[in-house]
């Protein structure tokens, strides 16, 4: 059954721009009490792989999220490929969503469907291909993962690396300009995580894309990537290439990187002093 | 307590109720814009007929057993209570006037609404619920396709054409349950029972009104469970909150229609 | 669970779904029986028309021919006129006498039309000429206490 679709005005993504992402003074709090991002300024470079790290709760998916625009900032400025994010209509945010893909925490594949049907989605829904052509890409691009002897299985029936891989497959169906990875490494085990690194890194330049991975991983974080940018309490509080980061004396860098328990990021939530606590008479 | 812990502990009640109307407000405002956002995404819906397929399949036959079931008992428990009543009258010959009608103008809207709001209801409501919770549908919003046009209209629609076919089923098993207990049972004769029951029940009046009925009852039913759904805390607390909203508020948003629908259909207030 | 069986599942469904809508209104129902059949209008007037509504059966030796469309006042003669419609095919002569009768003892108030001799018909919007009111049961209560009492003051 043909389906035909209105016809959507094409917003001028340039994709062969240097800076594929720009964030300029960017804030941003989902309360508007308690800002998330204060004042962060970010430049991606197109073709570029680069990690956005910190702990844990510190606004690196808000990131993602106002690149993506899901979130407005609530000042500052976000562009993608010139264009920018906050501005844009209905029809101009749908434009962008085609263009990049994103991998969400533990794959977020649709429970539902099988991995062919999974990877076959957006084929289907932004292109009017016809099914052999669609089964084709749908087969590559899992072959590029290495998962195309899993193309019947459903999600349930996979491990947790394996998910992650089809997610990337389905991510990269429709060859977007950009990529976002929110977490790719968490929860993995040793071999999935280098298998999910090198393909991170080998989509990026095979198919000339940019990509932003999220994560707290630094290991395989300073193995893939071109940039590093560290951010703590919603600023950025050291950036560098992955030499500069190791050979770094900043000591929030250095507590990161090294796996020290405590240093800029305190150990103990704030709280009174033991001795007070302790000799405190109820 | 001192006055003026009084006044503050009032002070507070008041501030809380006041709260919670504001929210109850806002909510119903957010499930409103909701209702019309649904409502707009329908002929995506049926383009996209296969989901509405799969949908009606999960919530209507598979709440086809606990509907057949329950109409069947209701119905053989109706006639033997009512054969009870009516024969102190003399009057058994009418039980057939008195099921059916129990079961066409109330009952089989009625309660195969609130069995389908247990069962299919909450079903949907955990469903969305769950995907909201592992990120599908934000991956879906991300590669740009609408999840109230994919994954909400059409459990939407599917719940509404499923409930007057359950409504439908569950009054003829029950006219059926109470022709065993009557008739075969009991002894009435099968031709008096029919016929007064024929002669009673109204096309127009009873039956169409019974499926007016468990039209709207469904269109409760099923914006309540997708709402509760999209709306539900990503946790597995909100999941259960969620579940349990959609079959307490939908139960009683269905009584409370069906005594507005009744008042007009059958008390000869305008319809 | 593959499409097919799905589509199947539903079909059976919806299949089911609908004969019982079928079943009620036929069997239980009365869809057949009252349709918009041809038919004409007969007018009757009662003194008293008892506890006649409308859509109340129109029966002649038991058999219904017709359903009662409305009723109302004269506001001149105080008299309840009836408006009924009655199925083609059935004619009924212009002596022909309308009772407003009960069905058994607690049963649905109808019209019976008894056909007398006359050969010329009754035509659409005619009026009966004969009727006979309801009986009202508090009216032959008084009458038979009123005749009790007389008797024992003949005696």
């Amino acid at each position: 059954m043909k389906k035909t679709r209105p016809a959507r005005p094409d917003v001028p993504f340039d994709a062969r721009r240097e800076i594929a992402v720009q964030l300029s003074d960017v804030s941003f709090g989902y309360d508007r009490r308690r800002p998330v991002l204060k004042s962060i300024d970010m430049t991606i470079p197109r073709g570029k792989v680069v990690a956005i790290m910190g702990g844990s709760g510190c606004g690196k998916t808000t990131i993602l999220r106002l690149i993506g625009g899901q979130l407005r900032p609530q000042s500052g400025k976000v562009l993608v490929a010139g264009q920018s994010v906050p501005d844009l209509d209905r029809d101009g945010l749908y434009a962008l969503r085609r263009r990049v893909g994103m991998l969400f925490q533990f794959g977020a594949l649709f429970t539902d469907l099988s991995v062919f049907e999974n990877v076959a989605f957006p084929l289907r829904e932004h292109t009017e291909l016809p099914e052999d052509m669609v089964r084709d890409l749908v087969l590559m691009k899992l072959n590029a993962v290495g998962l195309r002897g899993t193309a019947a299985l459903k999600p349930s029936e996979l491990s947790g690396g394996m998910a992650r891989r089809v997610a990337l497959a389905r991510a990269t169906a429709l060859d977007p300009m950009l990529v976002m990875y929110d977490e790719p490494f968490a929860g993995l085990d040793p071999i999935s995580l280098g298998v999910v690194g090198q393909l991170i890194r080998r989509m990026n330049d095979a198919l000339g894309i940019t990509s932003v991975v999220v994560t707290h991983d630094v290991y395989e974080s300073l193995k893939i990537v071109d940039y590093l940018y560290f951010v703590s309490e919603g600023r950025i509080v050291a950036a560098g290439t992955p030499d500069e980061v190791r050979r770094s004396q900043d000591p929030f860098v250095r507590q990161f990187v090294d796996a020290e328990p405590d240093g800029p990021v305190p150990f103990h939530y704030a709280a009174r002093p033991l001795a007070e606590e302790l000799s405190r008479v109820i | 307590m001192s006055s003026s812990g009084i006044a503050r502990g009032v002070a507070r009640g008041l501030r809380r109720v006041g709260g919670g109307t504001v929210e109850t407000i806002t909510r119903l405002g957010f499930a409103s814009r909701f209702f019309i956002a649904v409502l707009y995404h329908t002929p995506g819906a049926f383009r996209r007929l296969r989901l509405t397929l799969r949908e009606i399949y999960f919530s209507g036959v598979l709440s086809l057993v606990i509907i057949l079931v329950s109409g069947l008992f209701v119905g053989m428990v109706l006639a033997l209570q009512g054969v009870e009543v009516l024969e102190r009258y003399g009057a058994q010959e009418s039980l057939g006037i008195v099921v059916a009608l129990s079961l066409v103008r109330e009952l089989g809207p009625v309660v195969a609404g609130l069995l389908f709001a247990s069962r299919a209801g909450s079903a949907v409501t955990a469903e969305i619920g769950l995907m909201k919770a592992t990120e599908q549908i934000a991956a879906m919003e991300m590669m740009a396709v609408d999840p109230l046009a994919r994954v909400v209209a059409p459990r939407f629609w599917g719940g509404v054409v499923s409930m007057p076919l359950l409504a439908a089923l569950f009054s003829t098993l029950g006219v059926f349950g109470a022709y065993l207990v009557g008739v075969k049972l009991i002894g009435i004769d099968a031709g008096a029972f029919w016929g007064n029951m024929q002669a009673a029940v109204d096309f127009r009046r009873d039956i169409v009104n019974g499926v007016i009925k468990s039209v709207v009852f469904g269109m409760i039913v099923a914006l309540i469970a997708v709402f509760e759904g999209y709306d539900a805390k990503p946790t597995a607390e909100g999941v259960s909150t969620a579940t349990t909203r959609t079959v307490v508020g939908s139960s009683l948003m269905i009584l409370a229609a069906d005594f507005v629908l009744t008042v007009f259909m059958f008390r000869g207030v305008g319809l | 669970m593959n499409r097919a069986t799905i589509d199947l599942w539903v079909g059976i469904f919806v299949t089911i779904g609908i004969a019982a809508l079928i079943f009620l209104s036929l069997k239980v129902g009365n869809l057949l029986t009252t349709t918009n059949a041809p038919g004409y209008r007969l007018e009757a007037r009662f003194d008293n028309v008892g506890g006649l509504k409308p859509r109340a059966p129109v029966k002649a030796a038991g058999v219904v021919v017709g359903r009662v469309e409305s009723i109302r006042l004269d506001p001149k003669t105080y008299e309840g006129v009836v408006t009924m419609r009655i199925n083609e095919g059935f004619n009924f002569s212009k002596d022909t006498i309308a009772s407003v009768l009960t069905s058994g003892l607690l049963g649905e108030v109808y019209i019976n039309l008894d056909a007398g001799g006359d050969p010329a018909m009754l035509g659409n919007g005619a009026t009966i000429a004969k009727t006979q009111s309801a009986v009202i049961i508090e009216k032959l209560i008084g009458q038979f206490l009123f005749e009790k009492a007389a008797e024992g003051a003949n005696k």
